[in-house]
């Protein structure tokens, strides 16, 4: 029993956490921009979700949509005015998104205050396979976040800009040479980062407490697991992410009264790993099989 | 050029990046609109103003219940005329100071630092977060002498150990509401005492388990430790297994799923941070086969259920006022205006409005707004609040018992939050078998249908 409880939970967490840091891998690896304000999006889409959803009363089927693409649109003016003209410094890059980021969250505040939110599940209701509860808003996040995943797996492998995108990453300025935009491509690469993190933010809006810091937990979650995975790294990122949520589970389950110690465990055995292997499991910035 | 655009570009981000970090900073913000414009400037029928800081994590329900429980009892006092201090007329002045205590602990002894020596405010009340309000208070009292009337945290600490070894240095910390943390523990367990009644009568239960979620946060250290050693054999409950999520944890199903595992009849939660919302929603969503009881600030709102979807339905928590419970004759009165005037039902913080009378009443037979004098009148309080009768200990502790304040236990039931302890309570059915304390309108207690269900196997 114990062994299934871990492998679900585990894998639902994981399934998140993978969307949150491949997003935020991919910008990075295409376009060496680290973006801690990636997370603030997935808020902004938790938040949008709520406002289009239980204050205007849009069904979910339009609600997470427009949601989605809102965000998008935010995160592509937010390139092109703040990160474009900065880019190729990085340090400036980390300071504006950071900035960006207590925008956003300052902003939220003064909108919604800082009550804790929630949001209607799409479904409601469970299953109870292997007798686990198992939540149908979980599942769907789970199947909705798979597809996310598979979507851009296939994107970045089989279509003319995915391979625009993995060259860009490779080598910007050879890249550059042979004719592609890379100015575009980044900005392409920052739409798609953004969206995996608007549909984990609409995604994950019913099962977690909105609130206008809610962006700094995931975030950093989301630095431990593309350290762990090596910066840049879809792959890295994505297997990063499962071990650091299988950790967390298996703490919840075998401690449960050092359960509030799950994160810092978590980031201990990053540090552990890290010393045996400091560029992280897959840490080589121009792998072959992005 | 275009290295004059990118050091432009890294200014403008420099001062963007200030302007959110001054967001976040907690200050003082007496110039802030107040809440629905209610700050009134001294009339020119006052002579003078006492200016009262409320100190509380203002952006978070907390910190509002705070301000606009002082801000009711302000309004009221200064619209009576205001506080007579010796042969003069005094308004009362409200500073708000948002702490931001319940992210930014150590950030909140800069914001009342910063009030005091801004606006030197002549009393001081509120704190949430004990991580918080331990500091703050020891700046208050150690190094500003001023009397600071605690109004949300529950921390025996506060004043156990200060007031009673060192009178000088800590005499000017009181508390108003809530009461210390060992009451609680005091009221949950007879709260889990009916609820462990009601499991053995209508599931045939003799020995329920019980697990206990709690937040990892200091104020609840004594309930966590000392309910399973002391109370629970003594209640002739199982203790089963402790689950100690983050304060702040969005989900909490790897803990249900724990505690659905250990078999647990009743969760004993102890919780005052967001984490209550998702135990709420995801608790009743999967339909977990526990009664849970005990503290979950969240439920004590009027939000709770819409932010739970409904799911946190059947919650049973510790509070200090109640809709149904008429605890004296002010309660209702007081909860309709409060509602009225707010939209929201009061939670114990809202309590300000009884502490920002005891400083007038206090005030007014010292005659003056000399610190010792008033600490010696606040000593002698004895007032009939919305929450009971309020009485001082020898530390300066809100005395809890029959006939003082005794808190309420209140369910949410089909969407109600509705009071059900004390519901003929037999405080001491040994030396007083006729004592039974209980309220006008207070209701029994019901098992979630979920949990009747799955039990019974229906």
């Amino acid at each position: 029993m114990l062994l299934s409880d871990i492998l679900v939970y585990g894998l639902m967490n994981g399934a998140v956490y993978a969307m949150l840091a491949i997003g935020f891998s991919l910008i990075f690896g295409s376009a060496r921009i680290i973006n801690l304000a990636h997370t603030a999006f997935f808020m902004l889409a938790s938040y949008a979700v709520f406002y289009f959803g239980s204050n205007l009363g849009l069904s979910p089927f339009l609600s997470i949509p427009v949601s989605i693409i809102l965000v998008v649109l935010i995160g592509v003016f937010v390139y092109y005015v703040f990160m474009e003209p900065i880019r190729e410094h990085e340090t400036a890059v980390l300071i504006v998104t950071v900035a960006i980021a207590l925008v956003f969250q300052e902003a939220v505040l003064i909108i919604f205050g800082g009550h804790y939110r929630g949001v209607s599940s799409i479904i409601s209701g469970y299953i109870s396979p292997f007798g686990i509860r198992i939540s149908y808003q979980y599942l769907l996040t789970l199947g909705v976040v798979s597809l996310a995943l598979l979507t851009v797996w296939l994107l970045l492998m089989k279509t003319r800009l995915g391979i625009a995108i993995r060259s860009s990453a490779q080598d910007r300025e050879v890249a550059n040479l042979m004719g592609m935009n890379v100015a575009r491509i980044a900005a392409a690469t920052m739409a798609i980062s953004v969206a995996l993190a608007a549909v984990a933010g609409v995604m994950v809006a019913p099962l977690y407490t909105l609130e206008p810091h809610m962006w700094l937990n995931p975030l950093v979650l989301v630095l431990a697991i593309v350290i762990l995975g090596g910066l840049g790294s879809v792959k890295g990122s994505f297997i990063g992410a499962m071990i650091l949520a299988f950790i967390e589970v298996t703490v919840v389950f075998l401690l449960p009264g050092g359960a509030f110690l799950k994160v810092a465990i978590a980031l201990a055995i990053m540090l552990v790993i890290l010393i045996v292997r400091p560029e992280g499991l897959f840490g080589v910035y121009l792998e072959g099989e992005r | 050029m275009k290295g004059k655009y990118y050091l432009l570009l890294t200014l403008v981000a420099t001062l963007v990046l200030l302007l959110g970090l001054v967001g976040c900073t907690p200050a003082a913000d007496d110039t802030a609109p107040p809440v629905n414009g209610e700050e009134e400037e001294p009339g020119p029928e006052f002579d003078g103003e006492i200016k009262i800081a409320v100190t509380g994590p203002m952006t978070n329900i907390q910190g509002e219940m705070m301000w606009w429980g002082a801000t009711m009892a302000m309004e009221e006092i200064n619209e009576a005329g205001g506080v007579a201090v010796g042969d003069e007329k005094y308004s009362i002045r409200l500073i708000q100071v948002e702490t931001d205590e319940i992210m930014d602990p150590l950030g909140a002894v800069s914001a009342v630092e910063n009030v005091i020596v801004s606006e030197d405010p002549d009393f001081l009340i509120g704190g949430f977060r004990t991580e918080a309000v331990t500091p703050y208070t020891d700046l208050v009292a150690r190094d500003y002498q001023k009397i600071f009337l605690i109004c949300g945290a529950a921390t025996n600490e506060l004043l156990q150990g200060r007031v009673d070894e060192d009178y000088e240095t800590w005499k000017y910390l009181f508390r108003v509401t809530p009461i210390r943390s060992t009451d609680l523990v005091r009221v949950t367990m007879l709260m889990l005492h009916e609820v462990a009644m009601a499991v053995r009568e209508e599931l045939g239960i003799a020995a329920p388990k019980v697990a206990i979620l709690a937040e990892a946060l200091e104020w609840n250290e004594a309930l966590v430790q000392g309910a399973p050693a002391v109370y629970f054999p003594q209640l002739g409950l199982e203790h089963v297994g402790t689950f100690r999520p983050s304060a702040t944890a969005s989900d909490v199903t790897t803990e249900l799923r724990g505690i659905e595992a250990s078999g647990a009849h009743i969760i004993y939660t102890i919780m005052s941070g967001p984490v209550g919302i998702p135990f709420g929603k995801q608790w009743g969503e999967l339909e977990i086969p526990a009664c849970p009881v005990g503290i979950n600030v969240e439920a004590q709102k009027s939000g709770y259920f819409p932010a739970t979807d409904g799911f946190g339905d059947y919650d049973y928590t510790l509070n200090t006022f109640a809709l149904n419970a008429n605890i004296t004759d002010q309660t209702i009165p007081f909860m309709t205006k409060f509602m009225d005037k707010y939209g929201q039902v009061p939670n114990y913080n809202a309590d300000t409005y009884t502490a920002v009378y005891l400083l007038k009443e206090a005030v007014e037979r010292a005659g003056t707004m000399d610190t010792d004098a008033v600490i010696v009148e606040m000593e002698k309080t004895d007032r009939v609040g919305p929450a009971g009768r309020i009485v001082f200990d020898e530390i300066h502790d809100v005395i809890w018992g029959p006939g003082y304040v005794t808190a309420v236990g209140i369910q949410w039931q089909e969407g109600d939050l509705v009071a059900c302890w004390p519901y003929e309570w037999r405080p001491d059915p040994q030396n007083a078998p006729d004592l039974v304390v209980g309220f006008d309108g207070v209701v029994p207690y019901q098992i979630p249908p979920h949990v009747l269900r799955q039990w019974r196997g229906e």
